[in-house]
């Protein structure tokens, strides 16, 4: 058996994973609570948006083209993974990375990527995947203006004819302990579901400057949007998966410490009663 | 005086201001509209600009940048790319901006970058002036 100072130095070390644990188990809580707040916040929005050019295009009928709505484009096909920047986040990163390695794997055409993240950056690197751009450090919170950078380069990578269609893979955020790594055809652009004939569209809407001109400036907004929303519900998801993560490890090290100070008092009760009996025998030994 | 409107207004960061007014004007492409209750519906692009709304017969400000709004049925909805309230500007950023846009300008080059310094100079201006600080 170890000795008490053994046990004790353990149960010390132990101790302080736990208050590290901890600590990172809180941060990722607040950070949780501010993404899921971003997320809401930036719903309305969304929502309104994609109203709005349902009505526009509805209103316009079959003549509405633009490049982001063509289909049948040259090149390939690309897809957009998005993963953390940092690991230490339970099974986030490697869920989202084996649902788009099962992609490429079971894929019989060649695949474009373009990575979000210096976790999936890394893996995809070293899997020699055909990364066509990256964004890493991305920081803390997602950001609007980073979304616009994303998806300006993969409509660019789109209107040059270099990507036929471009995916979104990304984690949606469903609750703190629902996490679901899903795959979103962000372009090109699926017309609006058919629905568009419903209330208020024969009413007679005053375009200003033209209805063309609004497609042409709601389509991009859509896309941004759309990888905005997929960096959000990413984002959340790894702030949700880090704290569960930190959680359980917080939790096993509690359990460790119960543990290892049974067998401290254990070691040190018998210390003790070794050193009774010495101090008996002794006793005895004198008076005989 | 007609009915009211109901304005809301959101960036896609957040939902930036609701409120009922009886006169909105707002920064269009082809200039300031203004509009009343019981307005058509109506589709718009916006530029940078001030966005003025009379609420309870006082006017209030706020400056957007570029997006657009739709009307409909006295509901109006503002989705502007960025839109800040006049409590809400850095007001030492924007000037940091104006200047370095202003520098672009005057230093010449190609088209798209003065383009673009043009844009960012406007939108650094709108803030100031709701900011009261022009």
């Amino acid at each position: 058996m170890a000795s008490a100072r053994d046990i004790k130095r353990r149960i010390r070390s132990v101790q302080n994973s736990k208050k590290i644990t901890k600590a990172m188990e809180m941060v990722s809580a607040a950070k949780l609570r501010k993404s899921q707040e971003r997320t809401v916040a930036a719903r309305p929005y969304a929502q309104r948006l994609a109203e709005a050019l349902r009505e526009v295009a509805a209103h316009q009928g079959d003549d509405v083209t633009h490049p982001l709505l063509a289909k049948a484009r040259t090149g390939r096909t690309v897809y957009c993974v998005i993963t953390a920047d940092r690991g230490l986040a339970g099974p986030y990163n490697g869920n989202i990375i084996r649902l788009m390695n099962g992609i490429l794997r079971e894929a019989d055409e060649p695949i474009g990527l373009v990575v979000v993240g210096r976790k999936g950056n890394d893996f995809f690197k070293r899997r020699g995947a055909d990364i066509i751009g990256s964004f890493l450090n991305l920081g803390e919170e997602a950001r609007f203006s980073n979304a616009e950078e994303i998806a300006e380069a993969l409509m660019g990578l789109f209107v040059e004819g270099k990507a036929k269609e471009v995916k979104l893979v990304y984690t949606e955020f469903v609750s703190a302990v629902s996490l679901r790594p899903k795959v979103l055809d962000l372009l090109p652009v699926a017309p609006q579901g058919g629905s568009g004939e419903s209330g208020g569209v024969n009413r007679s809407y005053i375009h200003i400057p033209s209805a063309k001109r609004i497609i042409e400036e709601l389509l991009p907004k859509l896309v941004k949007n759309q990888v905005y929303q997929a960096l959000l519900e990413s984002k959340a998801s790894e702030h949700a998966a880090r704290m569960t993560a930190m959680r359980s490890a917080s939790d096993n090290a509690q359990g460790l410490i119960e543990d290892l100070t049974l067998q401290y008092n254990r070691a040190r009760q018998a210390g003790i009663t070794t050193e009774i009996l010495e101090v008996v025998g002794g006793a005895a030994a004198l008076n005989g | 005086m007609g009915k009211e409107i109901q304005l809301e207004v959101v960036t896609p960061e957040r939902s930036v201001l609701k409120a009922t007014a009886d006169y909105v004007s707002v920064p269009t492409v082809d200039g300031d509209y203004g509009i009343l209750g019981d307005h058509a519906p109506m589709v718009g692009l916006m530029k940078a600009g001030v966005l003025h709304y009379r609420s309870g017969g006082k006017v209030e400000v706020l400056a957007v940048a570029g997006g657009f709004f739709e009307v409909m049925d006295n509901r109006m909805l503002v989705l502007g790319d960025e839109a800040e309230l006049p409590g809400e500007v850095d007001v030492a950023a924007a000037m940091e901006e104006q200047k370095r846009a202003r520098e672009i300008i005057e230093a010449g080059g190609d088209q798209e970058t003065v383009a673009r310094a043009r844009q960012a100079l406007e939108k650094a201006m709108t803030r100031l002036k709701i900011a009261g600080k022009a």
